[in-house]
């Protein structure tokens, strides 16, 4: 596999760019990709669902949300930062747990699977 | 015309027959109650309150009930005579008495077996206040003759005797049991169940002896007891004896009246409480309804409710005895009820045994493991109020979650329904409580009963109704917990406890059953680290991977530019000259800043996720293992040199450290284990800061436990002192496991001691007298550790499924984090600083080359 060149989050025009293959990922447990200079963190869970965010943590400024556990507030199936435990909903990004902190949030990807491949939708969509 | 009643008995349920009575008749009626005893009715069942202080005014039953003015109390004077055609009554001091009806409530009298001596001063039953001052008295007189503490025997171990062991304590004599069967409290528990309630029962100090019949009392010369002879012919002194082997009933009266009685006594009533005689009512312990009598309190009161509503008019009938008990005997909680002894054909039991809280569960069910048949409870019968209700229904939840320790699982009295009856002792069903939190503002069970009578009786539905209120509050918004996070209400110990019983090996099993939802970061490394303990096997082997916390998730330790450094196990400190060498290339070769820790070891830091197989291949191939710096786990085993160099050491502590380690490395617990090991009492090696710290004397090893260091330092405490060196491993052994077992989340030794029941005394009345009888279990454990040992870095690097995750970017497995930045300071490197960055200055990037320069 090689590193994609199309930057995703200066790409021009909303563009769906296939990442990898939902074989590639493990349940509950996430893994980085790398879209010309931007970082995803995407998640598979159980329900066969993949979820995109930034892998940039904004409380630490360090690339590792793809290593935070995975699970549940409530209904929100969330991902915690392995560096201070702020803890973000994986669907829209927020977070749910600021640990004091002032609010950021992470950036979502829409996803699409399709032949047992991950597409992300890139580009200035939103 | 006014209806005259008279009541013969003036005892617990001649008391509730009245307040029933009057309370609903619209008639007019006399009430007349003719009591034997010279006292106002009182609480049979709290009589060993007497021995907490409780005075006999404490005890006496609700004096507004016999104030109406319709009621008519004698004391102190016995009926002798029922003149059944004249329709009278006669009593012992001469006065004749007419009545309508009569009802009989005489209850029983305590049984004294025909044991030689048994009418020997200082021989006692134990049914009546007056039988209570006096065993006092004599207890008070004999202590203060002998000058030492006074050794009573009680002949019978059902739950009188029982409750006269506790009372003998409570008056600081030594009390022993005498059972004749097999078992404690034989007629409510079987075998196992009578088993944990005998250690729960010695461990109170209440000796106990089964199999043993008692043949004769013996008395010494100046009279007085002084001892009892069994069946084997030993002899056990004592200074008094207390005869708790059953209860007769008093039927004399009605025989002599020519009532039909039960052969076994007793007597005989049809469900509408009337005797052979349609005028005459028998209700309580001495009525026998069935052929049978029974010596509880519940079926008596619901009798006096069916006799008194048969007087007015009504038609209630006594549905049958509900052997229903739940006592708590010397602080001990049992509770039997339903087909306790699984006598249904099929049923099908599930037992819940837990040696270090000492608790026994078994619950019988149909054979399809539906409807719930009956069960028994011992050291923890708060279920029993949630469960009783449900006997002959279905239990609609998983039987596992009703035995699990209280509050572990959401409170089965949740899901009562509104009919079913909470509190037989006053009838009052869920419904009624719910209204009462609802309707009444009730918010505790004072409250509640206060506004329902409800537990207010003998206390056994207690529990129930704090579930129940708990529940509604909640639902109201209000609410405490203890649970674990969200999507366990369990605390760790209790999780720990739901795992081990339920065999589970799975986070999914485990938070299917026991939990909701999918997780998250606090219960997941929870989880992860019970399962380790309890199923072994690689922190990510399958599922177990997506539950580990941050650095386990990748066997090093996250720096704060996302990282990691990397820690080689150093035994003891100890490191030949070859395995610095090659720490010093590794180092060199990847750039890593390279450091001492204050855990006598080298930490290399820097390390990229993709770059740490290739990091621990080397150092796997140079003979060095995970020095686990990341897991809550055995950290290191800090040491001094000890006798093999220095002048005063007096034991090899260097020897003994990496003993120590090795036997240790990997196991995991609810936080990091640290140990130190010094060679003489000059403590170099600081072991009294370490959770188990061992200092070498010309005796032996001394262990100190709890120590810690950080925010809030603690010294070990001595646990054991000048041991050999297989006492010492075994000894830490149990601690480390006990502590295991039973520490909250995230706990260190050093909280969780002091917390601890009996704190270090108690500790050590655990895993050195074993008072729980646990130990063998802590040493299989620690044993099932020691031989399930693998290095976890040397088995990844064997898989290639694990291998995979320590991919930088899926779609570009080996390229660096593009971000990292770092600057040289003292001649190695460190992370830029986001104003380097900005400025510029950052002379290295995240690459191997670079770094190399
Ligand atoms: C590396 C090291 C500092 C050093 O450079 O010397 C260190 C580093 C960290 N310590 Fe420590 N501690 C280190 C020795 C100690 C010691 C000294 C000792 O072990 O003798 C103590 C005091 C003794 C004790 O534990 O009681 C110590 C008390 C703590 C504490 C406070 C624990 C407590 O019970 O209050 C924490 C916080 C925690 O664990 O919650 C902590 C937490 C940490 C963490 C895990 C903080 C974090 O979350 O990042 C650091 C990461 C380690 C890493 O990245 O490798 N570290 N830490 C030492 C590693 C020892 C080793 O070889 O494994
Ligand atoms: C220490 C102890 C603990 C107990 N714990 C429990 C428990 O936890 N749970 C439970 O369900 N049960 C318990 N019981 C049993 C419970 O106390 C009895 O079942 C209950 O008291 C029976 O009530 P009763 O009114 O039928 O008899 P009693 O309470 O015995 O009352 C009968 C009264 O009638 C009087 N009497 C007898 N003959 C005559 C006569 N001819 N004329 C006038 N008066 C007469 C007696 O003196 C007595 O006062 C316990 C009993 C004891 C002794
Ligand atoms: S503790 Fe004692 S034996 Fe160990 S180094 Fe210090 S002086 Fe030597
Ligand atoms: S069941 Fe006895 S007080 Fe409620």
């Amino acid at each position: 596999m090689t590193a994609q060149t199309l930057d995703p989050a200066t790409a021009p025009e909303a563009s769906w760019l296939r990442v990898c293959r939902v074989a590639d990922l493990e349940v509950e447990r996430g893994r980085a990709a790398l879209l010309g200079s931007t970082q995803v963190a995407l998640f598979l869970l159980p329900d066969g669902s993949v979820h995109a965010v930034d892998n940039h943590d904004p409380y630490s400024g360090a690339n590792v949300i793809s290593r935070g556990i995975v699970g549940t507030r409530g209904e929100a199936p969330t991902v915690a930062s392995p560096m201070y435990k702020q803890v973000f909903d994986l669907r829209t990004g927020a977070c749910l747990d600021t640990q004091g902190k002032d609010p950021a949030a992470l950036r979502v990807w829409p996803v699409l699977l399709q032949d047992g491949d991950v597409h992300l939708l890139c580009g200035d969509a939103r | 015309m006014t209806a005259r009643i008279v009541v013969v008995g003036a005892g617990m349920v001649a008391h509730r027959f009245a307040d029933s009575l009057v309370s609903r008749a619209e008639q007019d009626i006399s009430l007349t109650i003719l009591g034997e005893e010279s006292r106002r009715p009182y609480d049979r069942v709290g009589l060993t309150r007497f021995f907490d202080g409780a005075g006999a005014e404490d005890l006496e039953l609700d004096p507004a009930v016999l104030e109406d003015p319709r009621i008519r109390l004698v004391t102190g004077d016995p009926v002798a005579q029922i003149d059944r055609a004249a329709r009278t009554v006669r009593t012992a001091s001469g006065a004749e008495l007419g009545y309508d009806h009569l009802v009989l409530a005489t209850g029983s009298s305590a049984a004294r077996p025909p044991v030689r001596g048994a009418e020997h001063p200082g021989c006692f039953v134990y049914r009546t206040l007056d039988d209570v001052e006096q065993l006092k008295a004599h207890v008070e007189r004999r202590a203060s003759q002998l000058g030492r503490p006074v050794r009573g025997v009680v002949i019978g171990g059902g739950l009188l005797g029982l409750e006269a062991a506790g009372a003998l304590q409570g008056l600081d004599a030594e009390p022993t049991v005498i059972q004749s069967s097999d078992r404690l409290m034989s007629a409510q528990l079987d075998l196992p169940a009578g088993a944990v309630l005998r250690r729960l029962i010695e461990q109170r100090g209440i000796a106990v002896r089964t199999r043993t019949r008692t043949t004769s009392v013996l008395a010494g010369e100046d009279g007085e007891v002084h001892g009892v002879v069994f069946d084997d012919d030993t002899v056990l002194e004592t200074d008094l004896v207390v005869f708790t082997v059953g209860v007769r009933p008093r039927d004399e009266l009605a025989r002599a009246a020519g009532l039909v009685c039960a052969p076994r006594g007793g007597v005989e009533i049809d469900p509408s409480c009337r005797t052979s005689d349609p005028d005459i009512s028998a209700i309580g312990e001495v009525a026998s309804f069935e052929g049978m009598c029974v010596g509880l309190v519940a079926p008596g009161y619901a009798m006096a409710e069916v006799a008194a509503d048969r007087i007015l008019g009504g038609g209630a009938t006594f549905a049958g005895y509900d052997l229903s008990t739940k006592l708590k005997l010397s602080g001990v909680d049992v509770a039997s009820f339903g087909d306790a002894f699984a006598t249904t054909p099929g049923a099908l039991d599930v037992v819940y045994t837990d040696p270090v809280s000492g608790v026994h569960k078994k619950l019988v069910l149909s054979d399809d493991a539906k409807t719930l048949l009956g069960g028994m409870l011992v050291g923890d019968a708060s279920a029993y109020g949630a469960l009783r209700p449900l006997v002959g229904g279905a239990l609609g939840g998983d039987p596992a979650a009703y035995l699990m320790p209280a509050g572990g699982v959401e409170a089965p009295t949740a899901e009562l329904p509104d009919e079913a009856v909470v509190c037989s002792c006053a009838s009052v069903t869920a419904g009624t409580i719910r209204g009462a939190v609802h309707e009444e503002g009730c918010t505790d069970v004072a409250g509640i009963k206060a506004c329902t009578k409800a537990g207010a009786t003998c206390g056994s539905c207690v529990f129930a109704i704090k579930g129940l209120v708990g529940a509604e509050l909640a639902k109201m918004g209000r609410s405490v917990s203890t649970a674990l996070c969200e999507h366990f209400e369990m605390s760790r110990a209790q999780l720990f406890d739901a795992v081990r019983v339920s065999g589970l090996t799975t986070f999914s099993s485990v938070i299917e059953r026991f939990g909701r939802g999918r997780g998250c970061d606090v219960c997941k490394p929870v989880l992860a680290s019970i399962l380790a303990v309890l199923v072994r096997g690689h922190v990510l082997d399958g599922e177990n991977a997506t539950l580990q916390d941050t650095n386990d998730h990748v066997m090093a330790n996250m720096q704060k530019d996302g990282t990691y450094s990397v820690v080689p196990r150093m035994a003891g400190g100890e490191v030949t000259p070859e395995g610095l060498i090659v720490i010093g290339e590794i180092a060199r070769d990847y750039g890593l800043y390279t450091k001492l820790t204050g855990g006598q070891r080298i930490d290399m830091f820097g390390a990229r996720l993709e770059q740490l197989p290739e990091i621990w291949r080397r150092l796997v191939d140079a003979g060095f293992e995970s020095g686990q710096a990341y897991g809550k786990s055995l950290r290191t085993v800090k040491s001094c040199v000890g006798s093999t160099w220095c002048r005063y050491g007096v034991l090899d502590s260097v020897g003994m450290a990496v003993n120590l380690e090795l036997r240790y490395r990997g196991l995991r617990a609810p936080h990091k284990l640290k140990l130190g090991v010094s060679g003489c009492a000059r403590e170099c090696a600081e072991a009294r800061g370490k959770d188990a710290g061992i200092i070498a004397t010309a005796q032996g090893w001394n262990l100190y436990v709890g120590g810690n260091g950080g925010a809030t330092p603690r010294h070990a405490e001595l646990l054991v002192e000048g041991v050999d060196d297989e006492t010492l491993i075994r000894t830490i052994d149990r601690f480390f496991m006990y502590y295991i077992r039973t520490a909250d989340k995230l706990q260190r030794t050093a909280p969780w001691l002091e917390a601890l029941e009996g704190g270090i005394d108690g500790l050590r009345e655990v895993i050195l007298e074993d008072s729980l009888g646990i130990c063998a279990d802590l040493d299989a454990l620690m044993a099932q550790h020691v031989d399930s040992y693998q290095d976890e870095w040397a088995a990844t690097l064997a898989d290639p499924a694990k291998l995979a995750r320590f991919q930088s970017f899926v779609n570009a497995p080996s390229t660096p984090d593009p971000d990292l930045a770092y600057v040289p300071e003292r001649g190695q490197v460190r992370p830029a600083s986001i104003d380097e960055r900005r400025s510029g200055d950052v002379l290295i990037a995240g690459t191997t080359l670079e770094v190399r320069r």
